[in-house]
Formats: structure tokens, sequence, C-alpha cells
């Protein structure tokens, strides 16, 4: 605080945080790695070097082929490209990942900015809400609805953001708690402005920072989910190719066939590690009082 | 003391009615054919009718949550659509296996992620810092089942010094249940062999489990660590002249690890949850394998026994957490 004020002119607050993000060699790691799996997630099925395997075709006389210049990470018990497949699963993690983490961003600041601001027993009966839903563990809870709402990308989107709004309403509820104290919320109030726009035009965008920051942190623990759904079997049907199900079609292949899964393995590692540097990043520079 | 204790287990109560509620609503609101699933795809309209009205499936919803809140009250948490069996008796079978593979990796976890993260604070802004904190992002990004599936192909299958999976090779007689963990009751009856068979079969497991709270509880030991070295206090220790062991294990890590504990408590709620997908790998028999049976069927009292199960051990572990965050950190006792 006190070096702003000694150095006039201030640089503005997102030139500031871009130079912070900049400073930190991981989080530059990170963003690359994270434009890189989304290039693939756009394009991958167009690079594939056999786009059909995607789709579903299957070849027999390929079958269990080990890595080879033909098929870099081999094929698999249907004798598609595992290469292929891995690339083409990206677009489903991708998605199902923004999806999760829009939806449950979503609703959670929805529900947190009403109890932060309306207060009473609105609150109260929110945030007990809330706490119960942290209870249960969201893999159990996500698995559950998904199971009775049935197979489907948008049911399992659905099923794990039901299971991931908490997080962000209590978030939400704190910053909310806070900006309703600051002295622009009152001055609008003595303008006249009504509860809405208040909340909406000048209370939540100074909540952004601390939501984008936790949007980043999570959409790599959100691929990780949409990928476990996918591992215990549901979700995404084949032939639409899924990490989580590729990798778990190719267990009962070992040890003999290891190359099935290392490239839908290694494809979620690589994706949340990116997401997860970025995420890192993103908090040191946008939000340094929530550095640890 | 005491009357901390007793209130907060009071509010266990209102706890345990609202999942109650979210888990039936779950299971009665949602589109979803559980009758169905477990008549099988052969049975005739009357046979499906028949099924649900003997698991009482036909009456109004909130009829159907009054039934099961009166039996919860006396310890009957329903019975499984699909075998039939209680799911108390389920439950009782399948919580020891999934307890002990989570204190295992909790127990990996603390152990070695306190040390490292302390370590980690000393060295702070040099390289092994600097390495300690990709490899923890690492970590926390390898998915689990990837992970156990990979130390399987290693350890297992190709090295073959570790046993594949389950909690102990079917030729084994498990020791009789005294506390339901294999390790400790093979220990207490002295079955030596059964001991070292059954801890051999939960070390990859309990691995993977262990390795994203290992590297989250060494991160914030680092920062608490880091935190606590800039306190006065330190700096009065230092001044006085106390040795550098002390002034470390005596006020830098009591400090910091207290700080760490809240952490701990909420990961042990995670890591209950978490196992779901290692048991899977491991087809280690516990809750997370069990729900994952129920849950693919639409079986849901089971899932629900599951839920209420976790959710109740995961008040306790914060409760203890508490308790031990007053006996390390007296001025915050019973507030």
């Amino acid at each position: 605080m006190t070096d702003a004020v000694s150095v006039p002119p201030r640089p503005d607050r997102l030139a500031r945080a871009l130079f912070r993000f900049r400073q930190s060699r991981l989080s530059v790691i990170g963003a690359v790695m994270v434009a890189v799996v989304l290039l693939l997630a756009v394009f991958g099925p167009m690079i594939a070097p056999y786009p059909q395997d995607i789709a579903g075709a299957v070849s027999t006389a390929e079958r269990f082929q080990p890595p080879s210049l033909a098929h870099p990470l081999g094929t698999n018990e249907l004798g598609q490209d595992v290469l292929s497949l891995t690339l083409g699963g990206t677009r489903v993690s991708v998605l199902a990942g923004f999806g999760v983490v829009l939806i449950g961003a979503a609703i959670g600041t929805l529900v947190g900015a009403v109890a932060g601001y309306v207060g009473g027993w609105t609150d109260e009966a929110l945030m007990r809400l809330t706490d119960l839903t942290l209870t249960i563990p969201g893999l159990i809870l996500a698995m559950a609805i998904a199971a009775a709402l049935g197979p489907g990308f948008q049911n399992m989107v659905l099923a794990i953001s039901l299971s991931w709004w908490p997080g962000y309403a209590r978030l939400v509820r704190g910053e909310v708690l806070a900006a309703r104290e600051e002295v622009y919320v009152t001055a609008a109030r003595a303008l006249g402005a009504g509860p809405g726009r208040i909340l909406f035009r000048h209370v939540l965008p100074n909540c952004v920072s601390p939501i984008i920051v936790k949007m980043s942190l999570d959409m790599g623990f959100a691929i990780l989910t949409v990928a476990g759904l996918g591992f215990i079997g549901i979700g995404v049907r084949p032939p639409t190719p899924e990490w989580g199900t590729l990798l778990s079609t190719s267990r009962a292949y070992m040890p003999d066939y290891w190359w099935t899964a290392m490239g839908p393995g290694l494809a979620m590692f690589i994706a949340v590690f990116g997401f997860n540097l970025l995420g890192d990043g993103l908090r040191d520079s946008l939000d340094p009082k929530g550095r640890r | 003391m005491i009357t901390f204790i007793l209130r907060r287990l009071l509010m266990l109560v209102p706890v345990l009615v609202g999942l109650t509620v979210i888990m039936f609503a779950i299971a009665r609101l949602l589109p979803g054919d559980p009758v169905g699933l477990a008549a099988g795809p052969n049975a005739t309209a009357a046979e499906r009718a028949a099924l649900a009205a003997e698991f009482g499936l036909d009456r109004p919803v909130w009829e159907q949550y009054g039934t099961y809140v009166a039996g919860l009250v006396q310890g009957d948490f329903g019975t499984s659509l699909l075998t039939r069996r209680p799911v108390a008796a389920d439950l009782a079978a399948y919580l020891p296996a999934t307890l002990e593979l989570v204190l295992a990796a909790m127990l990996l976890a603390v152990g070695l992620g306190i040390p490292l993260g302390l370590l980690t604070a000393l060295w702070r802004n040099r390289w092994p810092d600097y390495l300690s904190q990709v490899l923890a992002i690492g970590a926390i990004s390898m998915p689990r089942f990837f992970l156990g599936l990979l130390l399987q192909l290693c350890f297992a299958m190709w090295l073959n010094w570790l046993p594949l999976a389950g909690r102990l090779p079917i030729i084994v007689f498990p020791p009789d249940p005294i506390t339901g963990f294999i390790t400790i009751d093979a220990a207490l009856t002295g079955q030596w062999d059964v001991l070292r068979t059954a801890l051999l079969h939960l070390l990859m497991p309990a691995l993977a489990l262990s390795l994203s709270p290992l590297a989250t509880i060494m991160r914030m030991m680092r920062s608490s660590t880091i935190e606590v070295m800039g306190q006065d206090y330190v700096m009065t220790a230092r001044a006085l002249g106390l040795p550098r062991h002390l002034i470390l294990t005596r006020t830098i890590a009591r400090n910091a690890v207290s700080a760490t504990l809240t952490v701990i408590g909420l990961y042990f709620g995670w890591l209950l949850g978490g196992t779901v997908l290692v048991e899977t790998v491991f087809d280690w028999p516990g809750l997370g394998l069990y729900a994952t049976k129920a849950i693919l069927s639409q079986d849901m009292m089971p899932v629900i026994g599951v839920a209420l199960v976790i959710g109740l051990l995961f008040v306790f572990a914060n409760l203890l957490i508490d308790l031990a965050y007053g006996l390390i950190n007296p001025k915050v006792r019973y507030s």
C-alpha cells in the first residue's frame, strides 16, 4: 500500500495484476499449458491422425498394437488409435469442466449474494443448506444425482454442478457482507438505488476477482471429477471418447496392454496440472490477500 | 468442557435431519427407475408393483420419509432394494475398511506433510522450496485413480513386490474383529504374518489416497510456519538466546501446527468421500465401493446410509480437531 503512494502515477489495477502474473514463471507455464489444452479441445478432432476412431470406427485387425510411428500411443481393444481418442476426449473434459464451474459459480453466487445482502432468516436458511451440502462428500452427491438423472453429457454436468455451488455461496456471502458496508453502497442507497441495482451494479462487480480466482482453481478439480464419474461408469457413454471412461476400460487389459491407459491418464494429469498452475498464479496476482 | 462437547453433539441432530431430507429428495424426486432396475428387465408390471409395495415405494414421499426416520431412530437404515440385506449391517461391515484406509492415508499425509512443510519454510525461496511447490501442485493434479493404476502396474504387476488389490488374500483368514481394522486386530491377537500381509495390502491404496492431502498439508504448514517465524514471540525467544532447535520445535512448530489442524479436519471428511475412486481401483471392500455399486443400480437406501455415516464422521472429526486445537493452543480453549 505504502509503495503505491510513493510511486505516482499509480498503474491501474489490471496492469499491476498482469505484471505480477508475468513475474511468476510457473503461472506463465500454466497459462501456456491451458492455452494448448484449449486449442486441442477446439482443433483436437481435426488434427487427430485417425479421426474416424473418435466417431467410433472399429478395426479389429489393428487390436492392441504397441506404440509405434503409425500409432504413437498404441491402439486399444477395438483397434482404435489411443492418441486420436485422447485428443477427442479433450473437448468433452474441457467443456464439462467449464460447464460445471460456470453453473456451480452461478448458483453459488446467487445463493451467497442473496444470503449476504438480505441477511436475517434468509441468510440463516441458505447458509445452513450450504453447510449441509458441504457435509455430503461431493463425489457421492454428484454420483447419486447423476445416477438418478440417467446417463448423458448434460445430466453429468448438471449433477456435478449441483454438488459444486456451496464453496461459491460461502465465498460470495463473505465478500458481499464486507462490500455491503462500503461507503459507495451507502452513497448508491442515498441516491435512491433499489436493492437489485445495488447488488448487481455495485456490490457484485467488486466481488468478481475472488470468484474468478476460485473458478480457475476449481477448473482442474472439475475435470478430475468428470473423469472420476466416467471412471466409475456414470456419465458420457461410448463411443464418445472420455478420459475417465477410456482409463476404466483399459484397466481390464493391464499389464500386457499398459499403453491403453497412458494416453487418457497423462492427458488428464497435464490438463489439470496446467489449470492448477494457472489458478495458483491468478490467485497470487489478482487476490494477494488470499496468498498463502 | 463436557458442556462444550455436549453442545456440539446436540448440533448433530439438525445436521442428520437435513442430510436425510436432501438425500431423500434426490432419491425420490429425481426421475429414475430403481424398481425397474431391481426387478430386472423381464419383470411384469404386477411383479414390479409387488416389489414397490413391499418396499413402500408406492406410498407418498413424506410417508416414506416418516417411515425411514422412525426406523433410523431405532438404528434401522432401511433395506437394500437389490440385495434385500439390511443397510445397517452392511454399513457396519464396510465402515471399518474405509476408516482403516482413510486413517492410514491421513497418517502418511500428516506424518510426512508437517515435517516437509517445516523444512520447505526453512528453505524458503531457495530451489528446494520452488521444487516442492511444483511437486505439490503436481500432486494435487494427479488423478487418484490413475496414480493407483500406475502403482498397481509398477509394484504389483511388473515388480511383483506388493499385492494387487483387496484387504487380504482369500486364503488368509482375517483375525476376529475387535476394532474391525485388520491391521490392529492382527497386532492385538499377535498374528504377525497377517499383520504384515494386511500392511502390504494397505500400502498402495493409502499412498494413492494420501498424495493430495500430503501436498496440501505441506503447503499449509509451510505458509503458517513462515507467518509464525515473523512473529514477535519468535524474535523474543531468539533474543533470549534459546537454542535453535528449541525455538523450532517448541515455538514455531507448535504454533504453526495449530493453524494447519483445521485443514486436516476438513481433509478428513474429504478423504472419506474421496475413497470412492481409490476403493474402486484397489477393490477395497469399503463404503465407497458399496455406495458405487448401489448408485449404479439406483438402490438409494445404501446411498442415503453411506451419506449419513460420512456426514456424522465428518462432524465428529471436526469436533475432535477443535478439541485438539484447544490442547495445543490454550488461548482458544473451549470458547
